[in-house]
This record gives structure tokens, sequence and C-alpha cells, in this order.
């Protein structure tokens, strides 16, 4: 999974690149999905008519039915709204706490530093995956549990980066002037580190999001994960996973929707490296 | 320079330790429902649980005594290497952990080495033609393959091969035949991302001037790679090694789930279930430590390959 793709590209910016551009467009497309189709097609995703399982199309339901006679289309849009929101929180936290920490610790130097890389360290050692589960196994909800566990998981990859970054920064001549002027911590931030952190940041948060993403389908996958009957996406191939014969295209859907949301998210982040 | 490196290694391997014991130790604290009930349940099936059942739990494992005596009584354990006894088997961790790591270990050592014959040869052919339609495609390809999560490239697999052609079984343990799947299925993530890396690292070094040197002083391609090439991109690739054994242990967990292939991610995720907090200690723990020595590994690789001594 790619937590650890982030570390291999590089920084350069001039502008996003048409990979970035097909990349946000399928992002955008999946979110306008998620959150058009309550707008347009108001149907309750956890609404059975048993009578319509595993059916075809029709104006309530676009998409057809699942094995319960649930409408795919609105199960799949709130699925993906569940994932998208989660792994967006999930990100800014933790984008927050790990440049909020890897600043700390190239600020600082000394003891802040190396305990901070030692911890960092060691929760790297532990998988993600792990770290989630045993999260989730500690917090009731599972929602909250995913955007806890997920925060644990993804502020190591922006802590290491910007704690690489800041510590060259700061050893800048421009730095070192705007420190001598008298200029505070918080305009040195500004001013000198956030231009050159930003463009980094945005990578590290798209592949971040790919691994949420990831993590919460697997989660569903093996049945840990969000409880049913709230539509999650690797819970769903799970349950139409039976039925695969008899309707392979209700099947299908959550397997292209999933697809679609890395590789946006994938495209977007490396985008400047091709 | 290399003790320093190990020294560092060492305290990982505590700090690892310390979080894996504080994480439990909150697991522990924020059970949902009564400890004894889901253990006997565990242990005896939800059907045959009664408040008798329970209470023999309960007396038997000491869930009566603060959480925190717990905790240090489970550090003092580990200082021992006593990893403590599974509550719902009653074997000790250790013997069950023991158990699974082998099968975990077998899928994992043949989903390496399948990935590695796919990914970094395709990925050096790629380098050496930077920009070529071999090139292009791998990009596409392994672009494609990093979208699919590693449980729904399980689920593709286990539908086209076991289930239309019915080629491979899709479950099952003990038979050579058994183990192509949940390897494959591992191996193609892991030969995606493998593949990109030793492509940059390849387009990079012939980039070189030496490599033009070479090839101007009448050199094969053959002697070219072998003499000049490998060797400069080892250092990225093993490396690089370290890093995927993270994504090999998050996709052993959910691969193993997928095929039922009885190893330490299937156990993990039953532990978690079960709430067997002396189980996911030790699987946590073990998985961990794995890393952490896998990094010092890597440190000491990295420096025999390549001693010019690239600072860690």
């Amino acid at each position: 999974m790619s937590l650890s793709d982030a570390t291999l590209a590089p920084a350069a910016a001039r502008g996003p690149t048409r990979a970035q551009g097909a990349g946000a467009a399928i992002l955008l497309a999946v979110a306008a999905f998620a959150w058009g189709t309550p707008l347009l097609v108001p149907t309750d995703p956890l609404d059975q008519s048993l009578l319509d399982g595993l059916a075809g199309p029709d104006a309530a339901a676009p998409f057809g039915y699942d094995h319960l006679g649930r409408s795919l289309m609105a199960r799949l849009a709130a699925a993906l709204r569940l994932s998208l929101v989660i792994a967006a929180a999930a990100v800014i936290s933790a984008g927050l706490l790990g440049v909020a920490l890897g600043v700390l610790a190239a600020w600082r130097g000394g003891w802040t530093d190396r305990v901070l890389a030692l911890l960092s360290d060691s929760v790297l050692a532990l998988p993600g995956l792990l770290m989630v589960l045993i999260v989730s196994a500690i917090i009731p909800d599972t929602a909250l549990a995913f955007w806890v566990g997920l925060t644990l998981v993804l502020w190591i990859e922006y802590f290491r980066l910007t704690r690489a970054a800041t510590a060259r920064l700061l050893a800048a001549p421009g730095v070192q002037a705007s420190r001598l002027l008298g200029f505070g911590a918080l305009y040195v931030f500004r001013r000198h580190l956030w231009p050159e952190l930003a463009p980094m940041l945005l990578t590290v948060a798209a592949f971040g999001a790919a691994t949420a993403i990831m993590l919460i389908a697997a989660l569903g996958f093996v049945s840990v994960g969000i409880r049913p009957p709230r539509p999650e996406l690797g819970q769903m191939m799970v349950e139409l996973l039976p039925y695969y014969r008899e309707a392979p295209l209700a099947l299908v859907q959550p397997v292209i929707a999933i697809f679609l949301t890395i590789l946006a998210l994938n495209l977007l982040a490396q985008g400047r490296r091709a | 320079m290399i003790w320093r490196a190990l020294g560092y290694r060492l305290a990982q391997a505590l700090v690892v330790a310390l979080l894996v014991g504080v994480l439990s130790f909150l697991m522990m604290q924020a059970l949902p429902g009564d400890m004894a009930f889901r253990i006997a349940a565990g242990r005896y099936g939800y059907d045959m649980v009664d408040a008798a059942a329970a209470a023999a739990v309960r007396a038997e494992l000491g869930l009566d005594r603060p959480a925190w005596q717990g905790f240090l009584i489970w550090l003092g354990d580990l200082a021992r290497l006593d990893l403590g006894v599974s509550v719902i088997s009653g074997r000790p961790v250790w013997a069950e952990i023991r158990h699974q790591l082998g099968a975990s270990l077998h899928l994992a050592g043949v989903a390496v080495i399948l990935s590695a014959l796919i990914g970094p040869p395709l990925g050096i052919w790629a380098g050496l033609r930077a920009g070529g339609w071999l090139d292009r495609g791998l990009l596409v390809v392994s672009a494609a393959l990093r979208a699919v999560p590693q449980f729904l490239m399980g689920l593709i697999l286990i539908v086209l091969v076991s289930i239309q052609l019915g080629w491979l079984p899709a479950a099952g343990h003990g038979q050579a035949r058994h183990v192509a799947l949940p390897a494959l299925t591992l191996a193609l993530g892991m030969a995606a991302v493998s593949a990109r890396v030793a492509r940059d690292a390849m387009a990079e070094v012939a980039a070189r001037p030496f490599y033009a040197f070479g090839r101007w002083k009448g050199l094969t391609e053959g002697q070219m790679l072998r003499r000049h090439g490998l060797r400069n991109i080892g250092v990225a690739m093993v490396t690089f090694l370290s890093l995927q054994f993270v994504m090999l242990v998050e996709g052993v967990v959910v691969v193993e789930s997928i095929f039922g292939w009885p190893g330490i991610g299937h156990a993990l995720v039953h532990a978690i279930f079960g709430r067997d907090v002396p189980m996911v200690q030790g699987t946590a723990l073990l998985l961990g430590l794995g890393f952490v020595v896998l990094n010092a590994l890597t440190d000491l690789l990295a420096r025999l390959i390549d001693p010019r001594g690239i600072s860690a």
C-alpha cells in the first residue's frame, strides 16, 4: 500500500501535469456522484424490497438492486461518501499533527528531535492495518475508530518529510536573515517553510487518502470494519460475491468505484513525476 | 558508525514493544461488554455461555484485578520472553504464533520470490529503454495494478482462475498448489511498485556518463548491466525491500483471511474478533520486531553492496 510510495516522489513542482489533471477530474466525478445521487434519486440505501432482489435497473434504482433489494446506486453513493469523508478527515488531522511535530523536531533539534524520530520509526514498524484494527477494537464507533487509527498511521509520512525539509530550509540564508531581523517563528513558517512544504504535502496527502480508502475497504472485506447495514465498499463486495454469477454487474460496481477513486488519488499524487 | 545504527535499532525495538503494550492495555480497558463472557463465547461457542462459564473464565484469568496490574505483569513476562497464554485456546501464545509464523513465512517467501521474478527484471528492461513502448506500457500497467487493493486482487484471481477456469483451489493449505493464488496476489501488488523503483533507478544509472563511456569502449549490454548497472541500483532496491516488507505484512493480514491461509494475519484478525488480547499483543509484537530486525539487516546489506558509506 502506498504509505511508503510517498517517500519516493521527488518534489520539484511546476504546475499540474496532465496526469494530475486527469486525477483531479476523476476524483471530482466520483465526489459529484457520491454527493449528487441523493439529490437526483433520493432513495434510502437501507430500504429493502426483497421482491426486487438482484433485479436489474429501473427508475428508482438506476444501477439495479442488491441481494436484499436495496438500491445499489444509493448504497454505492453512501459508501463512497463514508470512505471519502473518513479519508479526508484522517488526512487533514494527520497532516496537522505530522507537520507540527516535524517542524518542532527540526526547529528544536537535540533530544526533541531524537525522541520524535524514534517514536515515528517505531510506529512505522507496526503495520498500518494492525494499528487501525487495534484502535477499532478500542473505540466502539467504527467511523471514529477509523479516523483515529488512520491518523495514527498517516502522520508519520508528513512528519518525516517536514522534518527533513525544515532542517534543510532552516539552515538556508533566507531563514537566518529573517530570524536576525527579529521575525517570529510563525512568520518564518509562513514565509519560508510553507511555500516549500505545500507541494510535497499534496503528494503525501493524496497517497495517504488512497491508503486510507484501501484500509477501510480491506477491513470491510474481512468483516471487521464498518458494521452492516451501513454501506461500505469492501463490505458490499463481500455481500455481493456469492451472487456474482446471477448479478455480475452488481459486484462490479463497488469494484469500479474503489478502483477509480484510488487511481485518481495516485494520479493526483505522482503526476508531476511522469 | 555501524554500531550506532544497530544501537538505534535496539532502541526502536524497545519502543515498539512499549507501544504494543500500551495499545493492548488500552484495548483491554475499552473492551465493550463483559470480557469474561466474550472469552467464554470464544472458547465454548456463543450458545454454550452462561454465568457459570463466565465466572470460571474470570477466576482462571484473573480478570477482576485492576488493568494496570495486568499491564505491569505483561511487561514483566515480556522481559522474560514469556508472551502468556491465549485466552481462547488456552495454549501458550508463543506456541500458537510459532505455528502460524511458519505458514506466513512460507506464503511471504513464495510471494517475495515471485515478485522479484516479475518486478525488477521488467523495471530494469524498461529503464534501459526509458521512453520506449515497454516503458510506457509498464507505467500504465503498474499504475492500474496499484489502484487495485490487495483484497480485490485476491477476489479477481479467485473468480477468474479458481472459479471460472478451475485451475487452482481458492482456499486450503498443505499442498504446493494452495500457495499459488495467495502468493500471486501479494506478488502482483509488490511487483507493480518494485518495477517502478527498478525502472527509475536503472534509467538514472543508464543516463550517467560512465554508462555511456562503458558502451563507447565496447562493452556489451550484458556486461554493462552486470558490471555497472546492477550494483548501482542495488542500494536503491535493497532499501526499498524493507519498505516492501510493510506492504507484505499488511497484505498478508488481508490475503490470508481471504484465502483461509492459517498464518499470522489470519490469526490476528481472529484474535481481535475474539478480544484475545495476549494473542494480539504477541502477534503485533512479533510483526513490529520483525520489521525492526529487517531494517537492521537492510542497513548492513546496503553497506555491503555499496561500502562507500551512505549515511543512514
